[in-house]
């Protein structure tokens, strides 16, 4: 990447980082409050992804979770490649 | 051998290696001793945060506490776990650049005041000292069930152990024995579930037996435990008891507040860059929910277990047919029978339940449900050394959770009230002596409040997380994405939500226990979920008085401008 100047690479850089936040927390939230739990009871009947689990049930107490790390892992490798884009070594 | 001997050398054992670890790390400086010299490696410092953050309630009580309440324990589970996606995102990378040594630290900073300062001190006392009392108790209660000792003689030992490492090492000391301690606890944990699960399930993955079928029967686990359930006349495993706005309310409570707790914070100055705060939330993460995932199913197991051996083939059985685990644990007061209607059976049945001619039945059984995790290993029939391995990991959970608390205290002394506010000349080396004093001083306070436990250490969970979620993270939050949030907003907010958030708590917890139910909640939100409201009045709040007070200095948003950047090359 090539020198960019710092005030709007900044802004822009703030930009993208604030956008993937919100995509990322928007995943969180729907798995969490809704599928977990304002949906549980509607998913109840539906045994997925194991034979015994009631889909609401398992992601309250498996899915999520999963979900949780994923997130995370997500965000850290976008954003440290970010990172690398816009202040790559030799960048003022 | 038999399973003291066991205990003793497996316990024996891991305190040799903690020891051993501590006198290696020693902390030559204050930047050693608050931060472990900012040199830990992301992997090393994700194993201790989740060693930090799985404490003696994670190891013992909590899959005791899912196997009890079934789908509305889950709020425990996510509560707990989903808080690191808010760290991981909101605020880890940018405490991390901010790169100071405490939270007090950057709240004054940023709200360039002292008051500020002070608020965030207390608060960080508070919680710290709430939390800790609790690994302490849960020290004793593993010396005093599985080693004979008594339970003071027991704290002793565990103030000891923790004393020499974080007095000798602080947080570089601290670091490398959670590193230590993971290993123990994650090993103590994984080895009976998967025995258990192989024995109920035929699968040697919990995650995955938990929803197969039973072997041998034509249902699966969890149909077959809520067969089990409505005969019995508890409520449905798998379904939740209705109030999902309450529900919601605490698991939010519980993540915010999560993300807030400062010893789980400080952990990430301890790393050398922005990007690794980001990678070591994700392996911490990663490596709390191997034991967050395989809790639910342990508690499926262990409540099936645990009905099969009261309840045979549609008959209550009779109290002399107890295994002898059963007997064990009565003799610990911790297995209760009352035997009602004096025919000898154990009748264990939720509220309501009738018989066929419909005559009401009463429960004769009570059992305390952080003995799960303890008595699983013995009600499935593993050997000995499983037995040792499960109280050797339940230590290792109670002494890294303790000393990671023990540091905050202390730094909190030393850096935010002496250097920062009382004696900002102290030399360096004062400082550092000063420290291990605090440091020192805090064990033997948290040993007498595990000797002497006030009565109310499970309310007062409750207040660690509300008010971590009620002040801490809304006032972090805005120092980093409102660039214009100055100290009036910030404080007035903090006040604001730290008020309401314990008021509503001690008014239900203290003050009228009696009314402590869904009837006279507000808007049917629990003491425990009311963090969330909280934190909702303080960012109201913070916004309100911002928009007609002035501006944060110029310096104080060029700083916000700095911590949303990482660092060069």
């Amino acid at each position: 990447m090539g020198k960019k100047s710092s005030e709007s690479a900044h802004s822009d850089y703030w930009k993208k980082n604030l956008k993937l936040i919100a995509k990322l927390l928007f995943v969180w939230a729907f798995v969490s409050f809704g599928l977990s739990l304002a949906f549980a009871d509607a998913l109840h009947g539906v045994l997925f992804p194991l034979p015994g689990t009631p889909l609401g049930f398992w992601f309250a107490q498996q899915g999520s979770i999963f979900t949780f790390v994923i997130l995370i892992w997500v965000y850290a490798w976008r954003m440290n490649r970010l990172d690398d884009e816009y202040f790559s070594e030799g960048d003022e | 051998m038999d399973i003291q001997q066991w205990t003793a050398l497996l316990v024996g054992a891991s305190f040799l290696l903690y020891i051993v670890i501590a006198i290696r790390s020693r902390a030559n400086s204050t930047g050693d001793f608050y931060v472990a010299g900012g040199h830990v490696p992301p992997l090393a410092n994700g194993m201790a945060t989740a060693a930090d953050w799985m404490s003696a309630a994670s190891f013992i009580s909590m899959a005791g506490l899912i196997s009890f309440s079934g789908f509305d324990g889950s709020v425990y589970l996510m509560g707990w776990t989903g808080g690191y996606v808010l760290l991981a995102l909101l605020l880890a990378p940018y405490l991390r650049k901010f790169g100071k040594f405490t939270v007090p630290d950057f709240i004054g900073d940023r709200y360039y005041s002292q008051l500020a300062r002070i608020v965030a001190v207390i608060c960080a006392i508070f919680v710290s000292f709430t939390y800790v009392a609790g690994q302490m108790r849960g020290v004793g209660l593993v010396f005093s069930r599985f080693l004979e000792v008594d339970i003071t003689t027991g704290v002793v030992i565990g103030m000891g152990i923790v004393l020499v490492y974080a007095v000798l090492g602080g947080m570089k000391g601290i670091t490398y024995t959670q590193v230590a301690q993971y290993c123990v606890l994650i090993f103590a944990f994984m080895v009976p579930a998967i025995f258990i699960s192989l024995h109920v399930a035929d699968w040697a993955i919990p995650q995955i037996g938990f929803g197969m079928d039973t072997p041998g029967q034509g249902s699966t686990i969890l149909a077959r435990l809520n067969g089990l359930h409505e005969e019995l006349g508890f409520s449905s495993y798998t379904r939740g008891s209705g109030n999902t706005i309450n529900l919601i309310a605490i698991t939010f409570a519980l993540m915010a507040g999560t993300a807030g707790l400062p010893h789980v914070i400080i952990r990430f100055y301890t790393v050398p860059r922005v990007r690794d705060a980001r990678t070591s939330a994700g392996w911490a993460l990663l490596l709390i929910a191997i034991l967050y995932t395989t809790a639910p199913a342990v508690a499926v197991f262990a409540r099936t277990n645990l009905l099969d051996t009261v309840y045979k083939e549609g008959q209550f059985q009779p109290h002399s047919s107890m295994p002898e685990w059963f007997n064990t644990w009565e003799g610990t007061g911790l297995i209760k029978f009352t035997d009602h209607n004096n025919d000898g059976l154990i009748q264990y049945v939720g509220e309501g339940a009738v018989d066929a001619e419909g005559l009401l039945l009463q429960n004769e059984l009570i059992i305390d449900r952080d003995i799960m995790v303890l008595a699983n290993p013995e009600i499935a029939g593993l050997p000995n050394w499983v037995i040792g391995l499960v109280a050797a990991g339940g230590l290792a959970a109670a002494l890294s959770t303790a000393a990671g608390l023990l540091l905050v205290v202390s730094t909190s002394f030393s850096h935010d009230l002496l250097r920062k506010w009382l004696k900002p000349d102290i030399s360096e080396k004062e400082e550092l002596l000063a420290a291990r004093i605090a440091a020192g001083v805090a064990v033997c306070f948290a040993g007498y409040l595990g000797v002497h436990p006030p009565g109310f250490v499970g309310e007062v969970v409750a207040f660690a997380f509300g008010l971590a979620a009620a002040s801490f993270f809304p006032a972090i939050l805005l120092g980093i994405f409102m660039k214009r949030m100055n100290s009036e907003g910030a404080i007035a907010g903090m006040i604001v939500g730290l008020l309401f958030t314990a008021s509503y708590i001690i008014y239900f917890k203290f003050m009228h226990p009696e009314l402590d139910s869904a009837d006279h909640w507000w808007w049917g939100i629990s003491p425990t979920g009311i963090g969330s409201i909280g934190m909702c009045f303080n960012f109201m709040v913070a916004g309100i008085v911002r928009s007609f007070t002035a501006d944060p200095p110029q310096e104080v948003m060029e700083m916000v401008e700095q911590i949303r950047l990482p660092e060069k090359g």
